[in-house]
């Protein structure tokens, strides 16, 4: 103990004369040492994780090197590995996104805008609210068989782009939904009083002052949800994609094929032309740079507007 | 029993009662606002007058389980009254709150936010309109040169004034005011209570608050309530130097509260 090198012995005792709380020296080193202790583990859990993000990147990376050319981002799909290609694919996953955008961001954003504005506080708003975050977690899989029911065979959409696009909002719709609510939960209250201390209705506060502070936050779990939609396999997969399409879509009522669907097929093929393997690694090269770029954004977005008020 | 209109009344209180939830909150409130005057509200936190003031423009129903009864005559109208819409009655009655609340938006935008949703579109009455908010409320020689900036660069005391001026621009009949100056410093709250006493002229001010030195030196009227109840109304240099009722002495005097 330090005090014990400056103090002499009556100080020392004059110090610890009242205290109920005797310093019992090894405690003191074996808190510490826990503490240690506990911040190697900690370290390590995020070490482990590094190590096999570092390894899958290094696999996928190695294999794809010579495949991943402009040529492989222009070309269409072929059988012959060398010369194939996923045109069709980022086609499809461009269309694909240009139903699953507008539809979940304008239905997302008018239930949380329900939710949270004009909805009553009742027990059966919460059960509501609460059941929409739980759908959030529901498997895709099952939202695939949801999109393939209704979407695909009531609505006879087949496997067309619409009812893929369609079935992926569905799937993270709650998601939109959940971090809407969030962004205009918080929008202070004063504002909005201020709005309505003027003699404005709900929707001109809404549109006029709720909507523009809350902007970037629906902005940002917007983005995060299209880029897990870009990513989603198993509900296309269910809807039934073609393993092998030749042509380039042309029309939202057109078959497709996507980029993570691609990828599945080429890994499932593998075992009968080791080649695709590398045209796998490519794709998820060119799927993660995506994804990696759009939560970029929405990060950056984030950080943008983090105001005080 | 006719009711003769007294075009000097603004506000006619008649047996007001309301309730949060199963809590009385205000009980047989009876008062009169009068044009061109300043009246103040006092009394200790949790008194009723903070609800009082905001059921004079409807605000209170933002919080759903309010109940009311009785009647608030706005220009011989009652304002729970079906053909009374409430945005109507909030562009007549416009509203300044505790705590300083402009948008995250421009000086400009702020001001002109009332009259742009009530529709006004000409540029040239935008300004004019921008100009005397500004000037009525004192702010204008300080911002005149930074219109396009954030409001929130502005200090408290600005920020506040802003604010009454964002509320001029809607051109009401009535201010209510809630505490306007209680995040404030003592000088900002000099500017404000001056502010108050020249906006008399053209409006009519009601003004929560805590300070009694403030209702002595702004208002002309005083309503004092406790637990809900209005113990005393009358004019404030009455109520300030000889009270009627115990509880009103007791209060001003400082023994409670």
């Amino acid at each position: 103990m330090i005090l014990e090198q400056t103090l002499n012995k009556n100080e020392m005792k004059d110090l610890e004369r009242n205290s109920k709380v005797q310093i019992d020296k090894k405690r003191i080193e074996r808190r510490i040492l826990i503490n240690k202790i506990a911040k190697v583990i900690f370290s390590l859990s995020l070490v482990f994780a590094l190590i096999v993000l570092a390894i899958l990147l290094y696999r996928i990376g190695s294999q794809s090197i010579g495949w991943l050319n402009g040529g492989f981002l222009t070309r269409n799909l072929s059988i012959f590995p060398e010369k194939a290609g996923i045109k069709g694919a980022i086609i499809g996953s461009v269309m694909l996104m240009m139903i699953v955008i507008p539809v979940t961001f304008l239905v997302g954003v008018s239930t949380a805008i329900y939710l949270e504005e004009y909805a009553s506080k009742s027990k059966i708003q919460d059960f509501i609210r609460i059941n929409i975050s739980n759908l959030a977690s529901v498997p895709s899989v099952i939202f695939g068989l949801l999109g393939l029911a209704f979407f695909g065979r009531l609505l006879n959409l087949g496997s067309s782009i619409l009812a893929g696009g369609l079935t992926l909002s569905l799937l993270v719709r709650p998601i939109v939904v959940v971090s809407s609510q969030e962004a205009i939960k918080a929008v202070p209250n004063f504002l909005r009083e201020a709005s309505y201390g003027m003699g404005a209705s709900k929707w001109t506060t809404i549109r006029k002052v709720v909507l523009p502070v809350a902007i970037p936050g629906i902005l940002t779990g917007a983005i995060l949800s299209i880029s897990r939609a870009i990513g989603e396999t198993a509900p296309l997969v269910v809807l039934g994609i073609p393993a092998l399409i030749m042509k380039v879509p042309t029309s939202i009522m057109d078959d497709f094929t996507a980029l993570p669907i691609q990828i599945y097929y080429w890994t499932l093929d593998t075992v009968l032309t080791p080649e695709y393997a590398n045209l796998a690694a490519a794709t998820i090269i060119v799927l993660l740079v995506t994804l990696f770029l759009m939560n970029a954004i929405a990060i950056i977005i984030r950080n943008k507007s983090q105001k005080s008020y | 029993m006719s009711q003769l209109y007294d075009n000097k009344t603004v506000y006619d209180v008649r047996d007001l009662n309301l309730w949060y939830g199963n809590d009385q909150a205000l009980k047989n409130i009876n008062m009169k606002i009068n044009k061109n005057e300043v009246t103040a509200i006092i009394g200790p936190s949790g008194c009723g007058k903070s609800t009082f003031i905001k059921t004079l423009n409807r605000m209170i129903e933002n919080i759903p389980s309010v109940r009311t009864e009785g009647e608030i005559l706005y220009h011989g109208i009652n304002i729970f009254d079906k053909i009374m819409r409430v945005e109507e009655l909030r562009t007549r009655v416009g509203m300044v709150f505790q705590k300083p609340n402009p948008f995250p938006k421009s000086i400009y935008e702020n001001v002109l936010y009332g009259p742009k949703i009530h529709g006004v579109k000409d540029k040239a009455s935008l300004e004019e309109i921008l100009e005397t908010s500004l000037k009525s409320a004192a702010l204008w020689d300080e911002v005149k040169d930074r219109l396009h900036d954030n409001a929130y660069g502005l200090s408290g005391g600005q920020q506040q004034r802003l604010c009454i001026a964002r509320a001029l621009a809607v051109q009401p009949d009535v201010i209510l005011m809630d505490e306007p100056t209680s995040a404030l410093d003592p000088i900002a709250t000099a500017k404000i209570e001056e502010l108050i006493d020249s906006l008399k002229a053209d409006y009519s001010i009601s003004i929560v608050t805590h300070s009694m030195q403030q209702a002595g030196r702004i208002s002309d009227k005083t309503a004092f309530f406790l637990m809900g109840e209005l113990v005393e109304f009358g004019n404030t240099e009455v109520i300030f130097s000889n009270p009627r009722d115990k509880r009103t002495e007791d209060y001003i005097t400082g023994r409670f509260g």
